[in-house]
């Protein structure tokens, strides 16, 4: 085997693929550019110009195509199998909404044409805005923010816009224990102080806990409904209206609103605002770092603070920009429109009744597979779940074996990981979303692999505990990888 | 997992070992274990600082999540652990020696009688853990 030098490329389940640096031939070129005719600007201070030619590889195109081409393969993604990140809704994302973002009268568009021009691009934003509307019982929404946290700092800068219009500027915002990260670090963007609000024992809210927390200088709560440990806030229209009587407001986490759609509007519950993760709840594309779209919704007391455009429902549809109490601009033009143009294709393609299936099947799912493993790990909340379900290592803790080691080996069966030690009030946390999209096929594949895991972990902890083995790499040096980051290619050392 | 019967421990997690009016501080063998691996530790105080008994001190990264230090005493920060950075792993491997974290002068040495003594909070640990 010594002898066999080893190649680039997919090979049964030996991959490698060297940096390109590794393969950089000197004088090797893939593409030459023609001479330009631009003169060189000779006015540049001396100090901002570069003294020898950056020492970037050089390779011929095909093989810079193929190492991004096999690095492309070695991808996982919703398009190779199940991913069932608790609290992230990877959900399936149609095709046909990409044949639509594709049309012509879509992908032309530019967002300087005038206005008139614009009115199908225009009927599609008021349409999704329209459709959030209803599935919220909110009063009015802005498409422009560009992911969730986005829409976490305008949601609260149109709290404080509210309450010092009102006289009453405050400094506090509730967060509850089992929040995203986002939450507290977007409260602490804004300006405000993050107050963190224990659950109950049972991992709902209380009441008494959010009045005893409540004073003149609480701003609101900020609160994700289902919460992240996938259980239903039973009271949090109680809770709604202590924080109301209190003066504050209440700002509502979408990021799990796929248990609730048409089964409960978050603004009957006394939400006054609320941000959409259209890449979680409508199918869009989760980008890696690409676009997303975190649009706001909001009760009629706050829409004046809105941030500008907004559109006018005339005919023909216009672009409102003299709203003397808006927050101003939040993003460029209007938002990532291509995602909100996604999002309107699963609306429509969906329809009232199909959104309300989608969110009743995705509970089932989750439901599903909290009953078929709970002889096989500890859940952390025996009760019937929301959309998502967490599981524990305290069985297996027995044999030495740890949540990470299951995400691990799970990995050896094929299978992404959940989401691993989150939410952080539950220790050794293994969160569990299945999606609506998933088949009872391919639900019973991914417990069949964990049921197996567990049984292993009495058996054989060891394969655990140094696992994966099957993946191209192996247990990675995480604490390496965050001590001791390696970012930078050295020439010196390797040639 | 160790509990030091001459420590104090507070319900956060945090050990206190009085020295005369000072007291050392750091995080205990439970929560190094909870924790993981820690991979990066950022002082929010500086010494010179006075502190208030439950002000976050100090934020604690590990491999899993970032945690709070939350100030077990009231009182002066005289010095905090230099001797962590490129060595946080301390934290992990003696957590009760080269693992410490702050330094601060008492100024009501009877805080530190609010705190646990090594045995109750070893039961506060494993009702935590149940």
């Amino acid at each position: 085997m010594s002898t066999v030098k080893t190649t680039s490329g997919t090979n049964g389940l030996l991959q490698s693929e060297p940096l390109l640096f590794e393969r950089s031939v000197e004088g090797r070129t893939g593409w030459r550019p023609a001479t330009s005719g631009v003169p060189l600007a000779d006015d540049l201070p001396e100090d901002l110009l570069r003294q020898a030619p950056m020492r970037l590889p050089e390779l011929s195109e095909p093989e810079v195509v193929r190492h991004y081409t096999r690095l492309s393969q070695w991808n996982y993604s919703i398009d190779t199998g199940l991913y069932p990140l608790g609290s992230c809704t990877m959900k399936y994302n149609p095709r046909v909404a990409e044949d639509l973002a594709a049309l012509d009268g879509f992908a032309q568009l530019h967002p300087w044409q005038p206005v008139e021009t614009l009115q199908g691009a225009l009927h599609v934003m008021a349409f999704v805005e329209d459709s959030l509307k209803a599935l919220t019982g909110l009063h009015a929404v802005t498409l422009q923010p560009a992911a969730g946290a986005h829409g976490e700092l305008l949601g609260l800068l149109l709290i404080r816009a509210c309450q010092e219009s009102r006289g009453d500027p405050r400094s506090k915002i509730l967060v509850p224990a089992s929040a995203h990260g986002t939450n507290p670090a977007s409260a602490s963007m804004a300006g405000y102080q993050a107050v963190e609000v224990p659950a109950g024992p049972d991992g709902i809210l209380e009441v008494d806990t959010v009045a005893r927390l409540m004073d003149d200088q609480v701003a609101g709560l900020m609160v994700t409904h289902p919460n992240t440990l996938g259980l239903y806030e039973r009271n949090l229209s109680s809770i709604c209206k202590v924080v109301h009587e209190a003066g504050g407001l209440v700002y509502g986490d979408g990021a799990n609103l796929n248990a609730l759609m048409g089964i409960v509007r978050p603004g009957d519950l006394g939400m006054d605002v609320m941000h959409f993760n259209l890449h979680k709840t409508f199918s869009t594309p989760h980008g890696g770092g690409g676009p997303g779209a975190g649009p706001v919704a909001v009760t009629q007391e706050l829409e004046p603070f809105l941030p500008v455009p907004v559109i006018h429902r005339g005919d023909p549809l216009t672009l409102e920009w003299d709203r003397p109490n808006s927050v101003g601009r939040v993003r460029s033009f209007y938002g990532n429109f291509g995602v909100v143009l996604r999002a309107a294709s699963y609306i429509m393609e969906m329809g009232a009744q199909g959104l309300t299936h989608a969110s009743r099947m995705a509970i089932l799912n989750a439901n599903y597979l909290r009953v078929r493993l709970s002889k096989a790990f500890e859940v952390a909340f025996p009760q019937p779940c929301m959309h998502e379900v967490i599981l524990t290592d305290r069985l297996q803790r027995a044999h030495g074996v740890q949540t990470i080691d299951i995400a691990k080996r799970l990995m050896d069966y094929g299978f992404h990981p959940p989401t691993v030690y989150f939410p952080l009030v539950v220790p050794h946390a293994m969160m569990i979303e299945p999606t609506e999209t998933e088949s009872l096929d391919e639900l019973d594949a991914f417990a069949d692999a964990l049921i197996q895991v567990a049984r292993e972990a009495g058996q054989q902890p060891d394969t655990l505990k140094s696992a994966p083995s099957r993946p191209s790499l192996g247990r990675l040096d995480e604490v390496g990888a965050a001590r001791f980051p390696d970012l930078r290619y050295d020439f010196d050392s390797t040639q | 997992m160790q509990f030091p019967p001459e420590l104090r421990y507070s319900q956060e997690h945090e050990w206190v070992r009085v020295e005369g009016d000072e007291a050392v501080i750091g995080l205990t063998d439970f929560a190094q274990h909870s924790l993981g691996d820690v991979v990066y530790i950022e002082y929010r105080s500086q010494p010179g600082d006075h502190v208030a008994v439950g002000d976050v001190v100090a934020e604690v990264e590990s491999v899993k999540a970032v945690s709070e230090v939350f100030s077990p005493v009231g009182g002066e920060l005289l010095d905090t652990n230099e001797d962590l950075d490129g060595a946080e792993e301390l934290v992990n491997q003696d957590p009760y020696g080269g693992g410490w974290l702050l330094r601060i002068r008492l100024s009501d040495p009877a805080q530190v009688d609010a705190l646990m003594d090594a045995s109750t909070y070893q039961a506060f640990v494993a009702e935590q853990d149940s």
